[in-house]
């Protein structure tokens, strides 16, 4: 490759690089270049290469073949350690923050200075220092938990800009924020190449890469399809072709629909978080036949308890019923056995068990039953059948159903965690941040797989922290802000800015469904 | 040169039994190597304790008197094992379930004179029960108040020996001694031995009921993991308890069932060691059989068959451990398994490079 700007030596330039997993080459002869001082944002569909690519460079997986050359020097990483030491680190998709200890004991943590004694005020300063120069928001004395999702990322910046940090990664940065949040991390992003630094930007969102990026990388199935584009030689449409390889639908289409009788009922519920605060702090709700209610709310709301307490799993004060049974306060298995469907938000925690195989995971809410389950026995042809099945109806791509579960990526994870609850044939569907971290591609199949139970007649509750796709899906909208529902509107009456002061707790009173009729048709083109 | 560990994302299947294997003959190279140090001759120790533990019908039912206990706690382990319940207080249960088999013939649970068709059940579901509450005790404080099993089961150990010396001491002891009187023939396991008569050739031999419990529990709970609702939701507990709980499990209850039937599983190895072998109790009834089956345990990968197999070989190197001089050395070998096995649990999870260190900066 030429490159017309010869008065700099690349940042960060890998040549080459190719990593095998059993069964998938992840990077086949893969090239990225990253110059100093821009923004390069890397695109691709999950199992695309992209975290491969990424791991690679940080000096997490070794590449079986390939050049990574830092500053036209070439480097081999033994271990994330080495990368940093050389300037460059990523900011992962799961923080790895201790919850106990306060911001800057986090930053220090794993560092060989100070050597034994902390000098808790010099090494705050400069943590102050640090956050004041990059529009990073954050106190240093505070303690993790105390941090709602958006101040944590601050966080892990921070500790990479604290070890002297030249070259950013940041694994989709954006998908646990809110709009106003993503507003300051890209001021933060400028900032950090104002100064000389450079960013990999990952990300799935193609509106805001077209925002963020000064170039553009697209990966698809381990390979580079479209190297150093300029936001202004491209298109969402065009990017999007290059990711999934075929043109894609924007927007799903939500046909008209009359919702039937109540299936849920939320009333006065609260309860406590994890941490024994106040949650929810009565929150009543209902939820049709044949309807999408969509919860539109900032990460620490009251959002993650909500599900919880619906599918069995938190207990509460107040009553939830499904078609008049009472399912709060039972085990989660009391609402299973009544229809709850629940794609939790923790996909690999919670959602799947990691370790065991694909038909394991897929007979998780059917080993009680015939003909999965044969008395006390389970049926392992039964199983296998059942297993083989959904897998090929919901295309979930891996070698065979006995691939543990733990090797599939998100979207395929999230293909079978779908693929298992519909598969129960359920009257209400609790679905919590379905698409987060999936690429479009994914996204656009859980949002079909959504629609189609609508218009099966399942009740659905969608919590999510993206507006678009709550916009998008849903009849009604709940707004959740400390606990309480502080707005409600219809689905012709949504406003985005609204509801997004609402989420921030910046709303004043909370509006009716009724009174909603100023900003028809918001929303649907975005 | 440096050397470093790099995590796996793709042991494959083979992988975990085939460093159990190499471990174990990475072990006995490395105690070969350490009996030559100290001016042994490995191969001759090797053939000795090969021969002692194997060398003729008699010491194979030695060994297998030896396996015995080891197969049912070994089996107590593994069962919680599975599911992440770290019970090393398999010793205690055994304790507990021959004392509580020991109870039958001396409370006296049932007369004398009871017939042994009666007095051998009577005794198994005494042991059965003992072990089981003392494995109650843990798994309660666990489920409900999230106690660490681990501190309850080992500190229970100390209360069940010290519960068995008060018994062989005071209320039951043989005029003084630290033992109580021998059961009456009725509470004993028939041993090969005691078919002499009509088959001559058995003369002597001691193996004993018990070895035919530890094989039958080893086929049930087989089947019961690998066939049946019970076996997936321990697999699934084991895995990942948040989506155990998800999937409706009910956590807790499985928690106390399972340390019920570890604790019951121990405690029947201990009934069967008072009625098949020593036929009294004492206090020194076990030389810590509840602690080398969490070695066996490992070995075994939690596995019933492979837990039948791996007590078999520890029943021959506590066999070769008497014939042998010196002593110790069978205690070494032991040792040196365990720490190939916990050495071949990091090499599943990683893989070790070698490299030259390049310019990092």
């Amino acid at each position: 490759m030429t490159s017309p700007a010869p008065e700099s030596v690349p940042a960060l330039e890998a040549r080459g690089i190719v990593k095998a997993f059993p069964g998938i080459v992840a990077n086949d002869d893969v090239d990225f270049d990253l110059r100093s001082g821009e923004i390069h944002a890397l695109l691709g569909e999950n199992g695309a290469g992209k975290s491969t690519l990424m791991n690679i460079l940080a000096g997490l997986y070794r590449p079986d073949a390939g050049e990574i050359r830092l500053d036209g020097t070439p480097v081999a990483f033994g271990s994330p350690r080495d990368a940093i030491a050389a300037g460059l680190g990523m900011v992962h998709q799961h923080f790895t923050l201790v919850p106990s200890q306060t911001v800057t004991e986090n930053i220090l943590l794993g560092l060989d200075t100070p050597r034994f004694r902390l000098n808790a005020g010099r090494s705050e300063a400069e943590v102050a220092r640090l956050a004041d120069q990059f529009g990073l928001r954050v106190d240093p004395r505070a303690k993790i938990w105390q941090l709602s999702v958006g101040e944590q990322q601050r966080v892990e910046i921070l500790k990479l800009l604290y070890r002297g940090a030249r070259i950013l990664i940041m694994d989709e940065p954006t998908a646990v924020l809110a709009p106003q949040e993503v507003d300051e991390l890209f001021r933060t992003l400028r900032s950090m190449t104002a100064d000389g630094r450079s960013v990999v930007f990952i990300s799935h969102k193609l509106g805001e890469v077209l925002a963020i990026a000064d170039r553009i990388t697209v990966m698809r199935r381990g390979v580079v399809t479209a190297a150093g584009l300029s936001p202004s030689e491209t298109s969402t449409t065009d990017l999007a072709r290059r990711m999934v390889g075929r043109d894609i639908l924007e927007t799903v289409q939500r046909t008209a629909q009359r919702p039937g009788a109540r299936v849920l009922a939320v009333k006065d519920v609260a309860t406590d978080n994890d941490r024994g605060l106040p949650a929810l702090r009565g929150v009543s709700l209902d939820v049709a036949a044949g309807e999408i209610v969509g919860i539109a709310a900032v990460a620490g709301n009251g959002q993650s308890e909500l599900a919880q307490v619906i599918t069995g799993l938190r207990s509460c004060r107040g009553s939830v019923t499904v078609n008049g049974e009472e399912v709060g306060n039972r085990m989660a298995g009391h609402a299973i056995r009544h229809g709850v469907a629940h794609v939790p938000e923790d996909r690999t925690g919670v959602g799947s068990s990691p370790n065991l195989s694909i038909a394991d995971n897929l007979i998780m809410k059917r080993y009680r039953d015939a003909p999965v389950a044969r008395g006390w026995f389970i049926d392992d042809t039964a199983a296998r059948a059942l297993a083989q099945g959904l897998k090929d109806e919901y295309a979930i791509a891996a070698p065979s159903i006995d691939t543990q579960a733990r090797l599939l990526s998100g979207g395929n994870l999230q293909r079978l965690i779908f693929a298992r609850e519909i598969e129960s044939g359920p009257k209400l569907m609790v679905a919590v941040q379905p698409t987060r971290g999936l690429d479009v591609g994914a996204i656009e199949a859980v949002h079909r797989v959504l629609l189609a139970r609508r218009e099966a007649g399942t009740a659905i509750l969608l919590i999510s922290e993206d507006l678009d796709e709550i916009l998008a899906l849903a009849d009604r909208i709940d707004v959740l802000y400390e606990g309480r529902v502080v707005g409600s509107f219809g689905a012709e009456g949504a406003d985005i800015h609204e509801i997004g002061l609402l989420m921030t707790g910046g709303g004043a009173a909370a509006r009716e469904p009724g009174e909603a009729a100023t900003a028809a048709g918001a929303g649907t083109n975005s | 040169m440096t050397l470093s560990l790099e995590p796996r994302t793709d042991a494959p299947r083979w992988l975990s039994p085939a460093l159990t294997v190499a471990a174990f003959i990475f072990a006995l190279a490395l105690s070969a190597v350490i009996i030559a140090l100290v001016g042994g001759d490995p191969i001759r120790s090797y053939l000795h304790i090969l021969g002692a533990a194997f060398g003729s019908v008699g010491v194979i039912s030695d060994t297998l008197v030896k396996a015995t206990p080891l197969i049912l706690t070994g089996l107590a382990c593994s069962l919680a094992f599975r599911m992440r319940l770290w019970n090393i207080g398999a010793e205690g249960q055994f304790l507990l379930g021959a004392w509580g088999a020991s109870a039958v013939v001396l409370a006296p649970i049932l007369p004398a004179g009871t017939p042994a068709i009666v007095v051998i059940p009577v005794m198994m579901l005494a042991g059965a029960l003992a072990g089981g509450l003392w494995g109650f005790i843990p798994g309660i404080l666990r489920a409900r108040l999230g106690v660490s099993e681990i501190i309850v089961t080992l500190m229970l150990n100390y209360v069940a020996l010290s519960w068995i010396q008060f018994w062989v001491f005071g209320p039951w002891s043989e005029g003084g001694f630290q033992q109580t009187d021998a059961f009456p023939r009725e509470a004993w396991l028939p041993r090969l031995t005691d078919f002499a008569t009509a088959v001559p050739g058995l003369g002597g031999l001691t193996v004993h009921l018990g070895l035919i419990f530890g094989i039958v529990c080893a086929a049930i709970m087989w089947v019961a993991l690998e066939r049946t609702r019970w076996g997936y939701e321990i697999r699934l507990i084991g895995d990942s308890p948040a989506a155990a709980r998800y999937a409706g499990i009910d956590i807790k209850k499985k928690i106390v069932i399972v340390f019920v039937i570890s604790g019951a599983l121990a405690g029947l190895g201990g009934m069967s060691e008072v009625s098949g072998v020593v036929h009294r109790l004492q206090d020194h009834i076990s030389p810590g059989y509840g602690f080398t089956a969490i070695i066996i345990a490992y070995l075994a990968r939690f596995g019933p068959f492979r837990v039948v197999i791996a007590s078999i070989l520890f029943g021959a190197l506590i066999l070769a451990g008497r014939e042998i001089q010196p002593q110790g050395i069978p205690a070494m070998i032991q040792g040196v398994i365990l720490f190939s096995l916990i050495l071949a649990d990091v090499l599943v999870r990683y893989r070790i490079r070698f490299e030259r260190r390049l310019a990092t900066a």
